[in-house]
């Protein structure tokens, strides 16, 4: 059951934007569209935590004033989409998929929020999160677990779990999350999308709650490489209120999109195919390599000899800097704040003793430790070294190919519940996307096909050189061109 | 006071507010005082999702002070973390700098008692202020928060331990505080705390190479009670030592009221900072054609502008040395003595006045000269009205006080008054002639010898001329008579 | 590596978290796992290499100007304070 006007929710984010210019639909049918798609849908699905009718309605009134006079902001203006409540939105609760959040109301937008808004984008709401971004599955969240369209027994992936699924789902047309250690790549994946995580810098942070300040990234979650490429092309570009963001000007992400893999140099890492990645999976990545060649792209054997050191430095430089960033959440100027503390030090413990839940508390201890006197040489220096050891690898691989595929999770999505008992089994699975974080450079997922035997989707990551986003969706467009899209999920 | 056979080693920890209009990561006014938390924004309040921006003119401003101060300035410095929880700090950290400061090295050249002393510093760095508690709001004993100055610029300027005394520290105080108001780095004001330091104190038996264990008093915003804390703090650690007990290394803090320092209870566990470098800015880079356009902007500091009073105007090091301590009052005196022809004639009796009536009445009333409703010509008009011989000391002191209170020309007050005193030689001579006629015992003995009786004809014929006789001609008509 | 339990406790109380009994157990076992893991990142020779404090490659943006710009509003400030006294965020008795 899906809803009125199907047709509507099944166009892509590019489609949407077309038909509304060319009035053959109008922004508020759209809206109308997506809000009843949610309605029917998210009970089960469980992809927004919250939804704002009347802001998006009356964001859809100004798109179809605008097409009316023939003066549309962007391709965008007047299509329904949604972002990860990491994403602070004035006057829509903002929570991080946090209980220490709930309820907050942001007095400023996020950077990125206020340009999909100048494009005219209709934002519908906030979508649902692993707690302050740290999860691989959204069971971390602290209101609702939510579940992949493909299988709603299974988890979306996670942290950016409600941005992937409501993109799968069709209640929205696009999305954006975040990817700091994976988290972006790893819900595409498993829910059949397309998700990107650009290198360090091309987006701004500004008003995007902190979790790993060297590490976080927005990106855009859509069905297709163009329309992630439309999105990301967007909200790019500096902003002079993160210091972070590079100057450097935004390309044209679409302008290429259809150069083909043809000459294009593929490194394949002998790391990431020696193991540890399920049979069905590995089918899917090596079939979509075999396409590549087929296409007239030369693969490369490449090596990144420290590979395996990633979640080791990432399980300490992204908990020290999280341990940091989630001090303020003290109970003293706005969030929860425990009652009936007996005095100052009382009300910080017990206000993030209930707050947070096991996950961060976790990653606050972890890195408080890696941070702690005796311990910064050893731990969290030590891993910024080999950070520097892991970008050193890649640049070595870019000057013999022009990008990186391999796998992104060594599963498709698995079941709610399978490995909320270890979290150190949960961080393992990380290995893939996670280098890519550290070496602060852009990566993709675009979906290659449906695993044998479960029928759930496998994605492709491709890892490409600093600042070069148009050559990563010019080779992801060429595998989809040659796929087709994948088939609707049939979970809702 | 200490005992003779210990000696007292101190370090200063002095952090400045620097002159900018915004804070040094955000847009929001610097300006002292308003309601609380009239001042703030997202970043400074630490809200979800904030990033801080640096602004430039702090970086200008830092380099400035340690060029001045004849530091090395690092083209390349870095922020960092320093993490703890307090309700007046709301991200859990404050941005300083740590590993990589922007200025190492240099030294503050001081003056005390006509000894000269070289104080080494350690470094400067660049930080945010925190915000204020606020104690007792209500009823119930609450503290209330107020982030106004939360994120407001601050400099740290750390000098090595080379201090040996109360007096030394407060005499390295004011000179510091003068040259960094000269820079225009810093306004001085330590009642509103743009200026305050910290002092860690420690003693050991003279002869003793190694250091004894230190304490810190935290936050003095006053000569006074920095020389108070530190002369206390020394008993202190001196008596704990004769008894056989050992000084524990802690923070401590200065209660005015009672002159006593007392150990901080929120600190029992020692605070692990946790500094690790500030992902969300980049390396502070500062370019050398930058350092060298600073360097010729340097104003005059005060040392080569009390040397230049000294060798120019002829001044005293004493009374060139006052004047410069106030960076605005040297000020003003250049501009008294531009007004009154620039001569050095006339230098000497302007420092005078600067340092001494001025002086009082400025700290009387607690006004700084920019709010003088004396101006600098008006001095100058004092003086010519001296040196003509229309009033003399006594009375130029009556016209300055009352134009310092109300602004009026100095010669309608000679005139309101009545101060305009006698030079007429005939005038004087009348009353010389009737003194020594009315006294010739006094004569007398005068000229056999008794010269202090001078005084005496001096006060007489003062008295017969109401007061208003010009002393000098006074002088010099009785030394005639009595046949000096 | 294990993690003693006063260790965990220590941590917990740089980082003001109050923990149960059992959360101190379960964590300090979480924790050591995990380290064990980092652990690792011993076996690697990384003398002479820069650690990647920062992120961002290429040229840095420049600071701003010492601008003043438009900030919150008292109300605004204070719109989310869980206590507040006039226009102060209002805590429990700060000693200090």
């Amino acid at each position: 059951m899906s809803g009125p006007a199907p047709e509507l929710v099944d166009l892509g984010l590019r489609e949407a934007g077309e038909a509304i210019q060319a009035r053959r639909a109008s922004s508020a049918e759209l809206t109308e569209a997506a809000l009843a798609r949610i309605a029917a849908t998210d009970g089960r699905l469980g992809a927004f935590l919250a939804v704002a009718p009347e802001r998006a309605r009356e964001a859809a009134r100004a798109a179809d004033a605008r097409a009316a006079a023939g003066g549309r902001r962007s391709p965008i203006d007047g299509v329904p989409v949604a972002v990860k409540d990491l994403f602070l939105t004035r006057g829509v609760p903002t929570t991080a998929g946090s209980r220490i959040l709930e309820g907050y109301l942001p007095p400023y937008d996020a950077t990125v929020v206020e340009r999909l808004e100048a494009a005219g984008a209709v934002l519908v709401g906030k979508l649902n999160m692993d707690e302050f971004a740290m999860g691989s599955s959204t069971e971390n969240s602290a209101y609702k677990p939510c579940r992949n369209p493909w299988d709603l027994d299974r988890t979306p992936g996670g942290s950016s779990g409600g941005s992937a699924a409501a993109v799968a789902a069709r209640q929205v047309h696009g999305t954006l999350g975040t990817d700091t250690g994976g988290s972006i790549r790893e819900p595409a994946s498993f829910c059949g999308v397309v998700g990107v995580k650009p290198t360090y810098g091309r987006v701004s942070r500004y008003g995007v709650i902190a979790f790993a300040s060297s590490l976080d990234q927005v990106g855009p979650l859509a069905r297709d490489v163009g329309d992630a490429a439309l999105l990301l092309r967007t909200i790019a570009g500096h902003d002079p209120r993160d210091l972070t963001s590079s100057t450097r000007p935004v390309d044209d992400y679409l302008a290429g999109l259809e150069g083909g893999a043809k000459g294009l140099r593929i490194g394949v890492p002998r790391e990431w195919f020696q193991g540890g990645v399920d049979r069905g999976v590995e089918e899917r990545v090596r079939a979509a390599l075999a396409l590549y060649e087929r296409q007239g792209a030369r693969l490369v054997e490449i090596t990144l000899p420290h590979s395996k050191y990633g979640i080791g430095a990432y399980y300490l430089i992204a908990p020290a800097e999280a341990s940091s960033n989630l001090a303020r959440y003290d109970g003293v100027r706005f969030g929860l704040r425990a009652k009936g503390a007996a005095g100052l030090k009382e009300m910080y413990t017990e206000t993030r003793a209930r707050g947070f839940g096991p996950e961060p508390k976790r990653r606050i201890m972890l890195g408080t430790y890696a941070l702690s006197s005796g311990y910064y040489d050893a731990y969290y220096l030590r891993a910024q070294k080999v950070r520097t050891l892991i970008r050193r690898d890649f640049d070595e691989a870019f000057s013999r190919c022009d990008v990186v595929a391999g796998p992104v999770a060594p599963s498709v999505a698995f079941r709610l519940g399978e490995r909320t008992d270890d979290p150190l089994h949960m961080y393992l699975a990380d290995i893939f996307t996670i280098t890519c974080n550290l070496a602060a450079l852009p990566g993709l997922s675009v979906p290659c096909g449906l695993e044998a035997g479960s029928g759930l989707p496998v994605g492709l990551q491709l890892v490409g050189r600093s600042f070069d986003e148009v050559t990563l969706f010019r080779a992801a467009r060429a595998l989809e061109r040659e796929l087709g899209p994948p088939p609707r999920p049939r979970g809702v | 006071m200490p005992v003779s056979d210990f000696e007292v080693v101190i370090g200063l920890e002095v952090h400045a507010q620097l002159l900018t209009r915004s804070k040094i990561f955000c847009g929001c006014s610097t300006a002292f005082g308003g309601a609380p938390n009239t001042h703030v924004c997202p970043v400074c309040l630490g809200l979800p999702g904030v990033l801080p921006v640096l602004n430039r003119r702090v970086v200008e401003l830092a380099v400035r002070t340690g060029l001045a101060l004849g530091c090395a300035v690092r083209p390349k410095s870095v922020f960092a973390r320093k993490n703890y929880f307090y309700p007046d700090l709301p991200k859990g950290y404050q941005i300083s700098q740590y590993e990589l400061p922007i200025c190492e090295g240099g030294a503050v050249e001081l003056a005390l008692d006509g000894v000269e002393k070289r104080v080494r510093l350690t470094r400067i760095h660049m930080e945010e202020d925190a915000g204020k508690n606020v104690h007792d709001v209500s009823a119930d004993g609450s503290s209330g928060v107020d982030l106004n100055r939360a994120g407001v610029p601050l400099l740290e300027i750390v000098s090595e331990p080379d201090l040996r005394s109360a007096e030394e520290a407060v005499e390295y105080l004011k000179t510091l505080r003068a040259i960094l108001i000269a820079l225009g780095v810093n306004d001085g004001n330590m009642q509103e705390g743009s200026l305050r330091c910290d002092a860690n104190v420690s003693v050991r038996r003279r002869g003793a190479t190694a250091y004894g264990t230190r304490c810190e008093i935290k936050n003095m915003n006053s000569f006074r009670f920095l020389k108070q804390a530190i002369e206390f703090e020394v008993r202190r650690q001196v008596e704990r030592v004769e008894e056989g007990g050992a000084v524990v290394q802690e923070t401590r803090l200065f209660d005015p009221d009672r002159g006593e320092t007392r150990s901080m209870r929120s600190k029992e566990e020692a605070h692990d900072y946790r500094y690790f470098p500030e992902p969300d800015l980049p390396p502070v880079i500062v370019d050398p054609a930058l350092v060298e356009r600073i360097r010729e902007e340097l104003p005059e500091l005060p040392r080569a502008r009390a040397a230049r009073y000294q060798r120019e105007l002829g001044l005293s090091a004493y009374d060139a040395g006052l004047l410069v301590a106030d960076p605005a009052h040297a000020d003003w005196f250049d501009a008294a003595l531009a007004a009154a022809g620039a001569g050095a004639e006339h230098a000497k009796r302007l420092a005078n006045w600067l340092n001494g009536d001025l002086a009082r009445l400025a700290n009387e009333t607690g006004l700084a000269p920019s709010a003088w409703k004396l101006a600098p010509a008006q001095l100058a008009a004092i003086l010519r009205l001296v040196e003509a011989g229309t009033i003399g000391g006594p009375g130029a002191k009556q016209v300055l006080e009352e134009v310092f209170r109300t602004g009026a020309d100095p010669e309608a007050v000679v005139r309101a008054k009545g101060l305009a005193q006698v030079s007429d030689e005939g005038a004087i001579e009348a009353a010389v002639d009737k003194v020594l006629a009315a006294s010739p015992g006094e004569v007398e003995k005068y000229r056999g010898g008794k010269k202090n009786l001078m005084g005496f004809f001096v006060g007489q014929v003062m008295k017969e001329m109401r007061g208003k006789g010009n002393p000098a001609v006074v002088n010099a008509l009785l030394g005639k008579k009595l046949g000096d | 590596m294990a993690l003693t339990l006063e260790e965990v406790r220590r941590i917990a109380a740089l980082a003001r978290l109050s923990l149960s009994p059992e959360e101190e157990r379960t964590f300090a076992g979480q924790l050591s796992a995990i380290l064990d893991h980092v652990a690792q990142l011993r076996e690697l020779d990384v003398s002479g290499v820069e650690p990647m404090t920062h992120a961002l490659a290429g040229e840095a943006p420049p600071p701003r100007e010492d601008v003043i710009l438009p900030c919150l509003s008292p109300e605004e400030a204070l719109a989310a304070a869980p206590a507040r006294e006039g226009t102060a965020f209002k805590v429990p008795r700060i000693i200090e």
